[in-house]
Formats: structure tokens, C-alpha cells, sequence
């Protein structure tokens, strides 16, 4: 995560982007307004968010969705917005607007629901009526009981099968074929028949066949859409950084707002604390601390000062900057980002699922077998009657029911699984991408490290100092006094007053005499050479120095482990870092990672990881900045740790939601064991169909061999789906460790 | 055959409406926000 959240959560309160622009209007003078809140997750969150909201006068309702973490505010409209969002800030969240276009529901997934509930009750029906004809009902009663069955499959067909027609009639245009093109002609043909039948008393009619048949394709359909990631556009996420505009300092020294379009090189602006750098500026005066950590995923805030070059989207922290602009948005740090980003996104897209692919290989030979049937029957002079009747059969019997359910429902139950063990999938075909992965790479800063920098020892003076600089350090805003704060587990609160020197430290003056706490210079330590690139602060009473603390980005205590599970798995491990020689050699020791790169920009990781894809060698990355977010799109398969920034966590394909690693050796071996799996479904229903094919050819299916075949073969893949879970509890090799990450 | 006549309708009527009602409640949102659902067990309802 980055500091600046810490420190000061990157909200709207700085005033940089216009609420206005957000809200919608709503019935009789009120207007809707939806906030993101991502650290919401439990029934506290959605309480004290809530009721915070409506303690606002003037708001009406507010409701919070946990499944998409947002909240929607409606409220009167002459209420000012940011009120709402400082709301939400003091109840404790972070909170920023989101463009209500993406946030109504899903209106394809809605559409698959219902045209599923409508095949569904459909096919329940009809078999009720099958049940009794194929029981032995007398002419008149089948008769009856075929126009009951033709009066609701009709509508029920028309209705459910629109997906399946809508695909198919697209596919034909363009002049291609897929699974959806068998699928209409036989449900099609197969009520055609039927009706045919009814109309002229016939003995069979299909009615059930067609309806079921829909309805466990829409089932299949349906879970295979939930697994499908939504049209979330991480570079859209990333506009949202650049902030709206800038405030310019004119000739005059007035203040004018100018658009992020109409900021030019040369023109200087001014940075408020909390402002994000609207383009890739270099400092003209003010000196303070600048959060990188988007940027770059330096844990470490900058030290800005007069020349000092800042990129766009990084944030200024706590001192007014006066800077001028070096470039155009256009060319800016961001933009050039969100280009990098498209372009894998492009690349991504190339991805031929493995159900597409088998799919692609099957239709042709349904169709072939179908009309070699019908010809076969009709010149052995069967009449076009029976013939029809039994290609029509072959269409029923080889419709890929099973095929359609074989591989999202493997994909729903592995889903479960790691949700349960705390990661989330955000895309189904990311676990077929993963079980062929040959290669890990690691991020550095905010992956293999906690990406804060914590507190290590204290070098210098007697121990219970830690305590009283604890408690002035608390006075202080600065990320490593926050961590020094938290160091202490008995702080002794300070009290007196309390004077910040921007990028030197903080001078305090109490009962007991004056104190600063800094940098070495500021406490007057003079030079000391470091032994090391860690941080340091000094405390020194009355001008003499009396304690030194020494901070460091801690290594995850998993890390190590999980570099050796992912060896034993036969997955060479790597880091791929943007930061310097030094710290990456240190993490390199710690984990036991052989193989290392650092000083690596975003183009850097990108083409190593492309690189990788083409020589074969597909690789997993795991990362979590801005910076890695072209990387992760540009990998096999990605995945992020939740305290990733947004634009990382949205850019991957799995997001890790315990602070623990573990998880990435978990998730290979999942995924190699549901690919296991979708192939065994594959062969089965592929065998099944095979088996049932001769006779359907020579005309021995009956509605209910149909109905037999069709249901028990689907019901054969979901079982074997299912033992995805039972081996997993049996015989996991990383059971024990997943134990812990539960616990 | 009459006991059909009643049947029949009964079966068919009591399909729709199971119908109706999941369509219902998928139209007025009560399928948005599962996770939501489970957790608001929790509160205590003093909400208005």
C-alpha cells in the first residue's frame, strides 16, 4: 500500500476534482451518488459507513453494496457532495466517485438468469407430461398432453434460446462456425419436428429434449459468464490519477485553475499538500516530501527540493511546491503508462480458451454426422420422415449439454476453493493460462517486502527512549515517524508543543526541555557514515544526541517459503525490480532467489516477460504497483497482493487477500489440477457422445434414451468437477500451511 | 380425465408462479449484493 494513504488517504477533500461531474440526478429534486469504498468488508464497515452517511442532513438513504464495495448515496440536491465523501473519511474508509455508467448492475449476466429460470421451469413442466406418455398414456391423453407440452416449450424456446440464436446468427454472417450454430439448429429443428409430430398425432415428440437441453446450456452459460471477468478497464483506472487540472501562477502571481489539456511546458504551477502531479514537472521552489510510491514503488517518500524532477501522479505530501511544467499531458509519466498498458491489453486478448478451441474442432463433425444420417436414411429409402427423425436424433444426443458444463463448472469449484483460501479469481481463463506457466517473477518493493517501511532496532542509547520518541513521534505526520509511533507498545504521550521542519525533522518542546527528533544533521549527530542503506532517525534532548532507530522494508515472512514451494513445483524463481542493485541483492539473500534484475523501468519487466511468452517459457508475475501494472497485463498470468495499488489490483488476474504469499504455490497447484480436470471432462462427455452416437444414427433414440443420455452425462462432469475438492483436502501437498492462513 | 382438468392448471399455475417469483427478485435487486446479504444478518435493525 502506499504511504500516502497512511498519511494522508488520497481523497477528494484537497478539492482537485469536481464531485459535481459524478453525481446523477435522481426522482423529485434528489441526486445519487456512488462512492467506492475498497476497504469495506464487513458488517461493522457497512454500519458505521452507513449510519455516518445519514447523520449527513440532507442525505436520504444510503446503502452499501459489499459484493462491489461501493456505496450509493441519495441526497438532496443542493447538498454540497464533498460533505458525503468526508463522511465516509471520518468513519474510517477511503473513499473516491465512480462513474455510475459501470455501476448498474450487469444486465447480460440478469438476461442469462432469466432466460435460464424460464428454460428451467419449462423443462420441469414438460417432463412432468413426458413422464406420463412415456408411462403408457392412451392416444387421446399423449395427444393432449403433446399441444400442453408444444404451448409452453414454444414460448419458453422463443424466449431462452435468444442467446444461443443472437451467437449463432453473428457467427454465420462473419462467415464462421461455433458452438452456438449446432446448438440452434438442433433446438430449432428438433421443436420444428416435435410440432410436426403434435400436429399430426405422431408418437414422439421432443419437446422435453429441446427445453432441457436449454436449460443446461444456459446453466453452463451462466457460470461461465460469472467466471468471465467484467468490462473493468484498468486503464480507465488509471485516467483516475491524473487529477482534473492544476492551479497555474500567473505573471501577476494570481492563481488561475487550468485544464490537465491546457497545462503547457514552461508554465508553472502550484502544489498543494495532498495535490497528485498533473504532468511530469521539475521543482522551482519549496522543499517537503513527495509520495512515490505509485510511481515507482519506492516505499520511501522523495525528498523534493528545487530541481528535483517529479513524475505525473505522484503526490505531494505536506509542503506547498511551486514547479514548472516539462511536458504535455500527452507525453506525460501516466499517459505513457496507460499506452504500455493497452498495448498488452491487446496482446491479452489473443487467448483462445480451451472450451472455444474444442468447440471449434466438434461443431463441424455434428453437423457432418447429422447429414450423413439424414442422406444414409434416405437412400436406403426410409422415407424423409424417419430419416429426418433420426438426424435429428444425432443433433439431440451430440448437442455439447456436457460439453458446455464440462469447463466453467471446474473452473466455479476451483474459484470457491481459493476464495476460501484467500484469493480471489477475476478472470476464468486465467486458470487455464496459469497450468501453463514455466517461470515466477517477482516484484521487489510491496511483494517479497511489506512496501512500508517499518521499525527495526534501535542503535543508540538506553531502550525505554524508544518510548518517549514513540510519543513525539506520534505528533507527526511523516511516514517514518508513523513507524516509529507504532514501534513502541507503551508510548509516553507528549505534551507541549510541537514545531515541524519539513524534510528534517520535528523540534518539541516540553516540561522536561526541548527535543528534536530528525535527520542526523537536525539533531546534530554530524556526518555518520552508513553502514547500510536503511533509514534512520536520531532523537537528541537539549541538543545532545540520545538515541538513533533504524528502519527497513521488511521481507514477508512467507517469502522464503514460497520461493521453495514454487522450486519444488518445477517453477524457477525470479525478481524483476524497478529499485537499485543493493536492496534487490539483500531481498535476493533473504528469500533464497538465484536469479535477479533491478533497476528495471516498466518497458524493462515488460519485454523480459514478452520475451518469455515467445521463447515458450510463459511466466507468472507477481507484482503490485502502478509501475508493474504494464507487467502484469504483458505476463502469462498475473497476480496481485490486496494491498496492491488500484491500478495493480485491477491490471491482475488473481489478488491475494491475506498479507500472505503462500497463496501463489496454492494457486499453481490448483490450477494444474483443474486443468487435469477440464480435460478428463472433456473426455468424457466427447466419450459419452460417442458411445450414444450409433445408436441415434440407426434411429434407436427415443425421447427418453435422449433424456437419459443427455441428463446423466451432466451430471457426470459436475461430479468429476467436484473431486477438484475432495483431493484437495486429501492429498494437498501445502494442506498444513493453508491450515495457517485460515487460522 | 377430469381430475386432469384440475391437475393440469394446478401443476402448470404453480410452476409460474415459482417463476414469477424468482424473475421478481432478481428484477428488484435482491441478487446485487450477496455478500452484503450475509453480512447485514449481523447489524442490529434500527434503522428506519
Amino acid at each position: 500500500m502506499s504511504l500516502a494513504s497512511a498519511v494522508a488517504p488520497p481523497n477528494l477533500q484537497a478539492g482537485n476534482t469536481d464531485l459535481g461531474e459524478f453525481a446523477r440526478a435522481g426522482t423529485a429534486g434528489q441526486a445519487i451518488l456512488v462512492l467506492a469504498v475498497p476497504d469495506a468488508y464487513c458488517a461493522t464497515c457497512i454500519d458505521s459507513i452507513e449510519h455516518s452517511l445519514r447523520d449527513v442532513p440532507g442525505v436520504v438513504t444510503a446503502r452499501v453494496n459489499l459484493s462491489r464495495r461501493h456505496v450509493r448515496v441519495e441526497y438532496v440536491a443542493n447538498l454540497d457532495p464533498v460533505a458525503l465523501v468526508g463522511a465516509v473519511t471520518r468513519a474510517g474508509y477511503r473513499t473516491y466517485p465512480v462513474d455510475q455508467d459501470h455501476v448498474d448492475g450487469d444486465p447480460a449476466f440478469r438476461d442469462l438468469l432469466r432466460a435460464t429460470a424460464v428454460a428451467g421451469f419449462a423443462a420441469g413442466n414438460i417432463m412432468l407430461f413426458s413422464v406420463s406418455i412415456w408411462a403408457g398414456a392412451d392416444e387421446p391423453t399423449r395427444n393432449l398432453f403433446h399441444w400442453i407440452s408444444a404451448l409452453i416449450a414454444l414460448p419458453a424456446i422463443l424466449y431462452a434460446g435468444q442467446p444461443f440464436f443472437r451467437s449463432a446468427f453473428s457467427a454465420l454472417r462473419a462467415g464462421r462456425t461455433n458452438m452456438d450454430v449446432p446448438i440452434s439448429i438442433g433446438v430449432t429443428l428438433t421443436t420444428a419436428l416435435s410440432l410436426f409430430e403434435t400436429i399430426t398425432s405422431g408418437e414422439h415428440a421432443y419437446f422435453d429434449a429441446s427445453t432441457m437441453l436449454l436449460f443446461f446450456l444456459l446453466v453452463g452459460r451462466s457460470l461461465d459468464h460469472m467466471m468471465r471477468v467484467k468490462a473493468r478497464s484498468s486503464v480507465e483506472n488509471l485516467a483516475r490519477l491524473s487529477p482534473r487540472g492544476a492551479h497555474a501562477i500567473l505573471a501577476d502571481g494570481s492563481l488561475a485553475f487550468v485544464r490537465l489539456a491546457e497545462i503547457e511546458p514552461g508554465m508553472t504551477l502550484l502544489l498543494r499538500a495532498g495535490d497528485r502531479v498533473p504532468v511530469d514537472c521539475r521543482v522551482l521552489s519549496g522543499e517537503g516530501p513527495v509520495d512515490m510510491a505509485v510511481v515507482t514503488g519506492e516505499s520511501m517518500p522523495l525528498a523534493a527540493g528545487p530541481n528535483v524532477d517529479l513524475p505525473a501522479g505522484a503526490m505531494n505530501l505536506s509542503v506547498a511546491l511551486t514547479v514548472t511544467a516539462l511536458r504535455k499531458s500527452d507525453d506525460s509519466f501516466l499517459s505513457r503508462m496507460q499506452t504500455l498498458m493497452e498495448a498488452a491489453e491487446n496482446t491479452r486478448t489473443a487467448y483462445r480458451r480451451i472450451a472455444d478451441r474444442a468447440a471449434r474442432l466438434y461443431a463441424p463433425v455434428i453437423h457432418v454426422t447429422a447429414a450423413a444420417t439424414f442422406i444414409g436414411w434416405v437412400m436406403l429409402g426410409a422415407g424423409w420422415h424417419a430419416a429426418l427423425l433420426n438426424a435429428v436424433a444425432v443433433l439431440i444426443i451430440t448437442c455439447p449439454c456436457a460439453l458446455a458444463l464440462a469447463v466453467p463448472i471446474v473452473h466455479v469449484i476451483a474459484s470457491g476453493l481459493l476464495f476460501e483460501n484467500g484469493i480471489v479469481m477475476r478472470d476464468g481463463s486465467a486458470l487455464e493460462r496459469l497450468a501453463a506457466v514455466k517461470r515466477v517473477a517477482f516484484d521487489k518493493t510491496g511483494t517479497l517486502t511489506m512496501g512500508n517501511v517499518s521499525f527495526v532496532a534501535q542503535e543508540l542509547g538506553d531502550p525505554g527512549i524508544l518510548d518517549l520518541a514513540a510519543g513525539i513521534a506520534a505528533r507527526s505526520g511523516h511516514p517514518l515517524a508513523v513507524a516509529l509511533a507504532q514501534a513502541s507498545s507503551h508510548p509516553i504521550p507528549f505534551e507541549g508543543d510541537v514545531e515541524e521542519h519539513p524534510g528534517m525533522g520535528i523540534a518539541a518542546t516540553n516540561a522536561q526541555g526541548t527535543w528534536r527528533l530528525g535527520s542526523a544533521a537536525f539533531c546534530g549527530a554530524g556526518m555518520v557514515a552508513a553502514s547500510d542503506d536503511n533509514s534512520r532517525i536520531w532523537l537528541a534532548a537539549a541538543g545532545d544526541v540520545i538515541g538513533c532507530f533504524k528502519f527497513a522494508d521488511a521481507v514477508r515472512t512467507d517469502a522464503r517459503e514460497t520461493v521453495a514451494d514454487l522450486e519444488r513445483l518445477g517453477l524457477p524463481v525470479e525478481i524483476l525490480s524497478g529499485d537499485q542493485l543493493g536492496p534487490v541483492l539483500a531481498v535476493a539473500a533473504a528469500t533464497g532467489i538465484e536469479k535477479y534484475s533491478a533497476a528495471l523501468g516498466p518497458e524493462g519487466k515488460q519485454r523480459i516477460l514478452e520475451a518469455g511468452s515467445r521463447d515458450g517459457q510463459p511466466y507468472l508475475m507477481v507484482g503490485d504497483g502502478i509501475n508493474d501494472a504494464p507487467a502484469l497485463r504483458s505476463a502469462h498470468v498475473s497476480v496481485a497482493p490486496s494491498s496492491a495499488t488500484d491500478i495493480g489490483r485491477a491490471a491482475a488476474d488473481f489478488i491475494l487477500t491475506n498479507q500472505r504469499l503462500n497463496g501463489v504455490p496454492l494457486l499453481v497447484t490448483v490450477a494444474r489440477r483443474a486443468d487435469v480436470l477440464v480435460r478428463q471432462n472433456l473426455a468424457i462427455s466427447v466419450a459419452y457422445n460417442a458411445l450414444v452416437l450409433p445408436l441415434a444414427i440407426t434411429g434407436h433414440v427415443t425421447p427418453l434414451v435422449a433424456a437419459l443420455a443427455m441428463s446423466s452425462s451432466s451430471i457426470l462432469v459436475v461430479l468429476n468437477a467436484m473431486r477438484l475438492r475432495l483431493g484437495a483436502k486429501r492429498n494437498r501437498p501445502l494442506s498444513n500451511q493453508d491450515r495457517k492462513v485460515l487460522s | 380425465m377430469s381430475g386432469l382438468l384440475i391437475l393440469i392448471p394446478a401443476a402448470v399455475g404453480l410452476g409460474a408462479l415459482a417463476l414469477a417469483t424468482f424473475l421478481w427478485a432478481v428484477r428488484s435487486g435482491q441478487y446485487d449484493d450477496l455478500d452484503g446479504a450475509g453480512q447485514r444478518i449481523l447489524l442490529d435493525d434500527d434503522m428506519p
